[in-house]
């Protein structure tokens, strides 16, 4: 009877071993997908080709297979996410976390978090219906749909992470410091961005890097407000980003081009695996508390 | 002189820092106000009830949205089911079995990135893996699976957390065996963390679109539960991107985005509402 039972409870714990390796077995099973079916364009087209070709023409009778535009166009459009996006979410998260009285916070709480779950399809339909036009009027473009009608999109689109884990970071930094530096003549405004802000500034780093994660990964809006045209980045033409390479010749691609597109999601892995590893060190830095 | 000069130098910053702080969040203030005006204003007229109740016709030249809204009821259901016993399955295992740390901290990490690999990601994998004989919901489902199987895991284990030692000991010293620990002691008191994954999830589910423009398709059909898992059929987000991208009804599209608007805010709700009663009673 003993002995039925541990075999048992064995047959259990084994079970739970095993769904507790899933999470393991996903990010393995991606991350070989991704390289087998990414390898194979890359050693045809060749790496140096294809990572700085400038010219990307997947159906032309020659074809051309460089996505240096890709790459660019998604580092430019993260890099000017993060211009605007971040003082505005730093800035608000501070307001939150320190100075806001209590209905404020909570209303601006549930904005944010409204924010956050917003579909990126409805952030695209009314950059689409709102920005795009705008921007064509205001510049006197023949199209508004371009790198920066992307970039506000995006600017929008980071705003709650960036302002959720800045507000975590906030909250944690100890009431001592802050007492301390009040008691020392300092204002409370000084003391929240001298005392409070560098406190935190390892949660603060790990938004900012949490933001570029989605910016960068950021698919369907960007699709629906940046012309898609293969161009090299320019603020006010049409440009296509990594992910939007991949999404918007999925569907009819074939052969060598369709490897391809899968080569792009490749590249684009490697990005957020190395943002990843980036946000894990701040994370683990934070709670050091360093 | 020099004092006055130094403290009137404070007082710009402390005033400039704190029309800064204001204007960031007014402005985030704006953009949400604008975003729920803008499309609710615009959508809500939009719906009507054939819209809503009837499938898309060339022939009686209608545009129903009820077999997305039911595709996106079945993918819900679907990635739920799916997803709630092996996400719940590895919190478990995370918090009560693990005794090695350093593959506690492989699974976490491996949680970590899942969570932020970008869904154009998932949508390709789960087209590579799942969708050998083409799209499906249940490939969607499958995809969404792996995509918030990290949300499910974190969310119970963080109140798994929250279950006392001396619960567990307590059901050890009166015999029972771990497992019929975990059933009866255990797992009753981390549904909170359940039902918040579970809300999160569906929101998560709701929003997505670029994991399952490959996987599950752009079909408006309507079928039965089972039939329709293993038919393509295209999501409210899904469908809102075709419709906004080819159709000139901007009508159409304005009332699908109003519908997502709508769910958002309830699924906000329910989170907000949720988290507060189980707050209140573990008080």
């Amino acid at each position: 009877m003993a002995q039925k039972k541990k075999i048992w409870e064995a047959v259990i714990h084994g079970m739970f071993l095993v769904l507790g390796l899933i999470t393991v077995g996903c990010v393995l099973l991606i991350t070989v997908y991704l390289v087998i079916s990414g390898i194979p364009a890359i050693r045809k087209i060749g790496l140096g080709a294809f990572l700085t070709g400038k010219v990307w023409e997947s159906t032309a009778a020659q074809p051309h297979y460089g996505i240096l535009p890709f790459i660019l166009t998604s580092v430019y459009g993260t890099a000017g996410a993060i211009v605007l996006g971040v003082p505005i979410g730093f800035l608000t998260a501070v307001y939150l976390s320190k100075v806001a009285p209590k209905g404020v916070k909570r209303a601006l709480n549930s904005a944010v978090s409204l924010l956050a779950g917003i579909p990126s399809v409805v952030y695209g339909l009314v950059g689409m219906l709102v920005l795009v036009p705008a921007i064509r009027k205001i510049f006197h473009l023949p199209d508004g749909a371009s790198l920066l009608a992307a970039i506000l999109v995006l600017a929008v689109m980071i705003l709650p992470s960036i302002i959720k884990v800045s507000v975590t970071a906030l909250d944690a930094v100890p009431k001592e410091y802050e007492d301390a530096s009040l008691a020392l003549g300092a204002t409370p405004i000084e003391t929240y961005f001298r005392v409070s802000v560098p406190a935190a500034k390892s949660g603060i780093a790990a938004a900012v890097v949490l933001g570029v994660g989605r910016a960068i990964g950021e698919a369907m809006a960007v699709m629906m407000v940046s012309g898609n045209a293969p161009n090299m980045p320019s603020l006010f033409e049409s440009v296509r980003f990594l992910t939007t390479a991949v999404a918007s010749e999925m569907s009819y691609s074939s052969g060598l081009q369709r490897q391809a597109l899968f080569s792009i999601a490749l590249v684009l892995y490697l990005f957020i695996m190395l943002i990843n590893a980036a946000l894990n060190f701040f994370l683990k830095r934070n709670k050091e508390g360093d | 002189m020099l004092k006055a000069r130094a403290s009137a130098r404070r007082r710009a910053y402390i005033i400039l820092m704190h029309v800064l702080m204001g204007a960031a969040a007014v402005l985030t203030c704006a953009l949400v106000l604008f975003m729920i005006g803008y499309i609710l204003g615009n959508g809500i007229p939009n719906i009507t009830w054939e819209m809503l109740s009837t499938a898309p016709s060339y022939l009686a030249n209608r545009v129903g949205i009820l077999p997305d809204i039911l595709s996106t009821l079945y993918i819900v259901i679907a990635t739920l089911l799916i997803v709630l016993p092996l996400g719940v399955g590895a919190a478990i295992y995370l918090n009560e079995y693990a005794a090695n740390k350093k593959l506690v901290s492989a699974i976490e990490y491996a949680s970590e990135t899942l969570s932020g690999i970008p869904s154009i990601i998932y949508g390709l994998v789960g087209m590579l893996i799942f969708c050998k004989n083409g799209t499906s919901l249940l490939a969607g489902a499958l995809t969404l699976t792996i995509m918030n199987l990290p949300t499910i895991m974190r969310t119970t284990q963080e109140s798994l957390k929250t279950v006392p030692q001396s619960y567990r000991e307590g059901a050890f010293g009166l015999g029972a065996g771990k497992w019929r620990t975990i059933r009866t002691v255990v797992l009753p008191s981390c549904v909170d963390g359940v039902v918040t994954g579970c809300i999160l999830s569906v929101g998560r589910i709701l929003g997505e679109s670029a994991a399952l423009l490959f996987t599950a398709g752009s079909a408006h059909m309507l079928y039965g539960f089972w039939e329709g898992l293993h038919n393509a059929g295209a999501t409210l987000t899904v469908a809102l991107y075709f419709y906004a991208k080819e159709s000139s009804d901007t009508g159409l599209v304005f009332a699908i985005a109003a519908i997502l608007m709508l769910l958002t805010m309830l699924i906000n709700l329910a989170a907000a509402l949720v988290g507060s009663y189980f707050r209140r009673k573990q008080q």
